[in-house]
């Protein structure tokens, strides 16, 4: 075919290039639609897990309605259901760990983008904070319960007896508590806020540093007044999406937090968290909790799209405002 | 230092301060700033340490080789070990990538070659950044509603389908990205030559991405031998082998490491805990294998 094709201008008849034949195109095309059937697949794969935890939770969902959000019995002999303490407990902790993860998180950046380390340790510290990543969550649970309690204890303890008329300090620490779960999650979500404020740290341009030195600010004044300002979207997505890590985060808090259906100020009182709660009640549910706990499911799936989806949101703006600004 | 910005005369320099002193507001807040944000940065290197070292002393104390080969104790029983965890481990994640890598890389084609700018791989973008924050006890819950509740049993395919479906995104975009890094003028010169767009894609674009995907596949399977969540009601736990009296067990609860951590770390009987840091060293010391397996890969791409 390709001797035919190209005859008149092939000085010898294996010519390197050729048309594709019939088969060839045959084949683009089925694996073109093929790579089309699997990314549909991707949005469809979505839907469906939508619909299939949805459709289980409906009979649910019917039943209980929005008091199953607003009360805070759960009671599977009486079939009272309520989650308010557990979506209590997963926005307290979270926060909790937003807040410290927020400030060691957004230092970390700080210190690894503005020339503070010579460029060969650098990545060393870079490398650790990731590698914080990489311990699987419930060995942190391990860590916590066997390590972390027993040290903060004595503090915990020294804090209830002197300053115990401070709400956030009302309870003694005699186990798994809420302290120990935020400090664990605070720990996980770090990576996570420190290379996207990183990224955020890093976008500025560096014109604008420049000049800020060249007016003679010290270096922190240009960190504080320059730099974060211009960076504060980045940083604020970073935040947005940490704290959505925190609000899904299982296996640590199913250990650390202590199984508690109650709403306390208290740092040291046992919790719980709709993550934890699937945990420890799914695997020996009957029929009508299983229900319940899909109900559950639904609340955290709907909690956790919000934040995940504001955090995209408010990245994607801030790297578009970067790109802006470069010009 | 404030006169900085003024004409200088000869006699201004000498009374000019050029040296840095703390006496000076600024500069003390200033280093007083550095100073805190170089301790909390090292602050947050603490837990880390702490973790490996005490995986190493409370773990690697009671490293042996029937930890290996043993099934898990019982109640009061001394010694055992976690064979049947392991192999139900690396079974699950094997199940997970042989799904989660074809789909991924077949879809990742379509968004980095067939149709960048199409609306359709906006939207699967979209869902595959929805995904990379699903909590994954929720991938555990859609496993369970889909899988489980169908065939009636705990079982290997309904933990792997769980940690499929959170290694999917991770898969997904990191072969997208290896996939955009491929230079234009290589693909411009495989059409040039006559290849179809599928065949400029095989011959092309995955060889020569192949490096960042594997990245990306590593870093997923890494993830995905940790997680414990979605495989709690899914694969539960068993304490059997999973090839009993010569068949294969596939339709049966599933043991794996991160289940038996979490399983024995509950439990009031020193033997089991300390079997629990066993099991945590080896899974720690597997997905950091895995982790700088990937890294190296990374390196290797130019």
């Amino acid at each position: 075919m390709k001797s035919t094709m190209f005859a008149s201008e092939s000085v010898e008849s294996t010519s390197i290039s050729q048309p594709p034949s019939t088969l060839d195109t045959f084949l683009d095309r089925s694996f073109r639609g093929l790579t089309f059937a699997f990314a549909w697949l991707t949005i469809l794969l979505m839907v469906y897990l939508l619909v299939r935890v949805g459709g289980n939770a409906a009979p649910a969902i019917q039943k209980y309605g929005l008091h199953f959000i607003t009360s805070t019995t759960w009671d599977v002999n009486k079939g009272q259901f309520g989650v308010l303490p557990e979506i209590w407990g997963t926005l307290y902790s979270s926060l909790l760990a937003l807040l410290l993860g927020g400030f060691f998180g957004v230092a970390i950046a700080i210190f690894l983008t503005q020339d503070f380390l010579p460029p060969t340790l650098e990545p060393i510290f870079k490398n650790i904070i990731e590698l914080l990543a990489a311990i699987p969550s419930v060995v942190y649970g391990l860590w916590g319960l066997f390590v972390l309690i027993p040290a903060i204890r004595p503090i915990a303890n020294w804090c209830y007896a002197y300053l115990g008329w401070l709400p956030f300090f009302g309870t003694s620490l005699s186990g798994p508590g809420l302290l120990p779960a935020a400090l664990v999650l605070t720990i996980m979500i770090l990576p996570t806020v420190s290379a996207l404020s990183r990224d955020a740290l890093s976008a500025v341009p560096p014109k604008l540093r420049e000049a800020a030195f060249g007016m003679g600010a010290t270096r922190w004044e240009v960190i504080l007044r320059v730099i974060l300002p211009t960076a504060a979207t980045g940083i604020f997505g970073a935040l947005v999406l940490g704290f959505g890590r925190a609000l899904g985060e299982t296996m640590a808090l199913a250990m650390l937090v202590g199984n508690s259906n109650q709403l306390s100020l208290s740092l040291f009182s046992p919790a719980n968290t709709l993550a934890a709660l699937l945990a420890l009640n799914f695997p020996e549910a009957n029929k009508v909790q299983e229900g319940v706990l899909m109900y559950a499911a639904v609340v955290l799936m709907a909690i956790t799209l919000l934040v995940n989806i504001c955090g995209a949101a408010v990245l994607r703006r801030a790297t578009a405002n970067m790109s802006g600004e470069r010009k | 230092m404030r006169q900085v910005g003024i004409p200088l005369v000869a006699q201004d320099i000498n009374q000019l301060q050029l040296k840095r002193s703390l006496s000076d507001r600024r500069t003390l807040i200033s280093t007083l700033l550095s100073i805190g944000t170089g301790m909390a940065t090292v602050l947050a290197c603490v837990p880390l340490f702490s973790v490996l070292l005490m995986l190493l002393w409370r773990g690697g104390k009671k490293l042996s080789w029937a930890l290996f080969v043993d099934l898990p104790p019982t109640a009061f029983e001394d010694g055992g070990g976690f064979g049947n965890a392991i192999v139900g481990t690396m079974v699950m994640v094997g199940i997970a990538a042989a799904l989660s890598v074809p789909f991924g890389v077949l879809a990742a084609v379509f968004l980095a070659e067939f149709a960048p700018e199409s609306r359709t791989a906006a939207a699967v973008r979209f869902c595959a950044k929805i995904l990379t924050g699903l909590p994954s006890i929720l991938a555990g819950v859609f496993a369970y509603a889909a899988v489980v509740l169908l065939t009636g049993t705990y079982s290997a395919p309904a933990g792997g389908i769980a940690l499929a479906l959170l290694m999917l995104p991770t898969v997904m975009l990191t072969a997208e990205e290896a996939m955009k890094m491929v230079p234009t003028r290589m693909k411009e010169a495989a059409i040039g030559m006559g290849c179809t767009r599928s065949q400029m894609v095989w011959r092309v674009v995955l060889p020569t991405a192949l490096p960042g995907m594997l990245t990306g596949v590593m870093l997923a399977v890494a993830r995905a031998s940790g997680e414990t969540a979605p495989l709690l009601f899914t694969a539960l736990f068993s304490n059997f082998w999973i090839v009993q009296d010569g068949s294969l067990a596939v339709m049966a609860p599933t043991a794996s490491l991160a289940v038996l951590i979490y399983n024995f770390s509950g439990m009031p009987f020193e033997n089991q805990i300390e079997m629990a840091w066993a099991a945590a060293l080896i899974l720690v010391l597997l997905v950091l294998a895995i982790n700088i397996l990937g890294q190296l890969l990374s390196r290797r791409r130019v």
